[in-house]
């Protein structure tokens, strides 16, 4: 190593700021969240398998006695299980990895550099995106060898899909809220995997919520999870979707709109 | 440019009942290197966390490079560097993927951006690890490639906040050459550190600081001589030779040296002449050393000298 290279850190005028910075910080972020998805794998897979074992699990439990035949439960469980891939795929990883950047001081770094406050935010969430989206193909890829068939045509699944994939966007923004305020990325773990239960398994997943017991329908019925599961086997079975879809969207603009905001002040704020 | 690397005027913070920083006044122009200097708790990092924008004050202001650290943040932002305590580089990425990475935050266009890290890599001597991902660095690579990330967007001021922790002796003194190398390339440095020897290495002038303010400053020369310059610690081969050792050191020092175990005496002296009296003196009464060194005060004996009570290590490093 020499010590005579010359002009290590002459200052040199800074770039002019260019438009759409912050768009351009956040993809080279969510590259960087990708990048570590690649070398580490886990909580995608997580996100796939989890899934993927209550899709095999339910069918062949309980498919005979619930639906009658295996193939009619599997057209009913299906999109559920596609939803429940989506809002985990992101769940279990972003939450985690932001609390993880803030304890280990990578945020810090963030934080004085010349980029927007929401970069590293809407980097890791962009990144979930790609996840969501290689979590919904592959269980695609797994119900249909099951024997899952679609019967709402091409229009019918890219839009299930596409709705499953913007749930889990927006509900993000929650994980992401929580990982920011949380003190450990345990803790973060232990608050996905505690409110998997009520927020994917409490809702019309398994079975109409008609056939639900008292209270846990009144659960299911708030649970908007229960809206995009039901728009999705409506689009997905070709049957009327009816105001699940307009639900689900409204709902979705909600938790973007409330927690988004949060999460960025919270992140600001963070000392 | 401005010739002021970066300015702290009355500067307060407080964290609930926690008072951090209790009106800190600090100064360097461009180019130099401040030492900080304070035990755990004392608000080095609190200093170091406003003036690189992290933290807004409570009171007083700041500048860098000239620009105010709460109304000119993103400005101040593009002039910086920060290297905390911990190495925030991503372990599953290459060393070059990181530096790549924060040339891309910086809006160096791509082809720019390897073509820094790549120089970078080379000079912190990581070019041969620069593929590999940096769960497999050691402690040293890693400081270095920290310090790397650092000045991937050329930052006029550089703050560093206890830059050498966990590096052995080898590694240290490696960190170190590096951090004389950017003040000669006249960048500023705000270094935070523990130890008196570290400040005394690196810096220009250094400022002492405790309970959130600044006790004493000056250049290590003058805070040396403030504290009483050196220490002599000796040890006499035979342990017998301890009382007529303690004799000479005691003419010698003008004062009784103090008596810790293992029969090792210690005494301040306040130049190193004192030191090669007492070497022939003890020469002349054929009275053997297992051990004689002269050496700076340590940080405890700086504090014991400038406030006349001991450091008190903080148990929380919450308000450091």
């Amino acid at each position: 190593m020499t010590t005579t290279t010359p002009a290590l850190s002459t200052a040199v005028a800074p770039p002019p700021a260019r438009p759409m910075a912050w768009l351009r910080h956040s993809l080279v972020l969510a590259g960087r969240s990708l990048a570590k998805t690649t070398r580490n794998p886990g909580p995608v897979i997580n996100g796939v398998v989890t899934p993927a074992l209550f899709m095999v699990l339910f069918v062949y439990l309980f498919g005979g006695s619930v639906a009658g035949s295996t193939a009619t439960y599997l057209q009913y469980l299906f999109p559920g299980i596609l939803v429940m891939g989506a809002g985990l795929a992101g769940m279990v990883s972003t939450g985690s990895a932001i609390n993880l950047d803030l304890k280990n001081g990578v945020t810090d770094r963030f934080r004085s550099l010349p980029i927007s406050r929401l970069a590293p935010l809407l980097g890791s969430v962009l990144a979930d995106i790609v996840r969501y989206l290689l979590a919904v193909a592959v269980l695609f890829a797994l119900g249909a060898l099951l024997g899952f068939r679609v019967h709402g045509g091409l229009a019918g699944a890219l839009a299930a899909a596409g709705l499953a994939i913007l749930f889990g966007f927006c509900l993000s923004w929650v994980t992401v809220f929580v990982g920011v305020l949380v003190r450990s990325a345990e803790t973060v773990l232990a608050i996905s995997f505690i409110s998997f239960l009520p927020v994917q398994l409490g809702t019309s997943l398994a079975a109409p919520v008609e056939t639900l017991p008292g209270w846990l329908r009144s659960w299911a019925e708030i649970n908007p999870v229960t809206h995009v599961m039901d728009a999705c086997r409506a689009l997905l079975n070709g049957a009327p979707v009816g105001d699940t879809v307009t639900t689900t969207l409204v709902w979705c603009a909600a938790l973007f709109l409330v927690f988004c905001p949060l999460a960025v002040r919270a992140y600001s704020r963070q000392q | 440019m401005s010739e002021q690397g970066f300015e702290a005027a009355g500067l307060t913070k407080r964290f609930g009942k926690v008072t951090a920083l209790d009106g800190v006044s600090l100064a360097a122009p461009r180019g130099q290197v401040l030492g900080l200097l304070g035990p755990n708790g004392a608000g080095k990092t609190t200093m170091i966390r406003i003036l690189a924008t992290l933290l807004r004050p409570d009171g007083g202001r700041a500048s860098v490079a000239g620009l105010d650290v709460v109304r000119h943040a993103g400005e101040v932002r593009r002039r910086i560097a920060l290297s905390g305590q911990h190495t925030s580089v991503d372990e599953e990425l290459t060393g070059a993927a990181n530096l790549v990475m924060i040339g891309r935050l910086l809006d160096l266009p791509r082809a720019q951006a390897v073509r820094r890290a790549t120089e970078l890599l080379a000079r912190f001597g990581l070019d041969e690890a620069a593929k590999r991902p940096v769960a497999g660095y050691s402690g040293g690579m890693r400081r270095r490639l920290d310090l790397a990330a650092s000045l991937v967007g050329h930052p006029e001021v550089v703050f560093l906040d206890e830059p050498s922790v966990g590096l052995d002796p080898g590694k240290r003194d490696e960190l170190w050459q590096m951090i004389r190398g950017l003040s000669a390339d006249g960048v500023t440095v705000l270094l935070t550190t523990q130890y008196l020897e570290e400040a005394d290495a690196l810096a220009d002038a250094v400022a002492v600081i405790d309970h959130g303010r600044v006790i004493a400053s000056g250049t290590p020369a003058e805070l040396k001589s403030q504290v009483g310059g050196h220490t002599i610690a000796l040890r006499p081969d035979d342990p017998v030779d301890t009382d007529a050792a303690a004799l000479i050191l005691a003419d010698v020092a003008g004062r009784a040296p103090e008596r810790s175990s293992r029969h090792e005496l210690v005494v301040p002296v306040s130049g190193d002449e004192a030191f090669f009296e007492i070497a022939a003196r003890l020469r002349e009464h054929h009275i053997g050393v297992s051990e004689l060194s002269l050496r700076l005060p340590s940080l405890d004996e700086v504090f014991l000298s400038l406030t006349g009570t001991p450091t008190d290590h903080e148990p929380t490093k919450a308000a450091s």
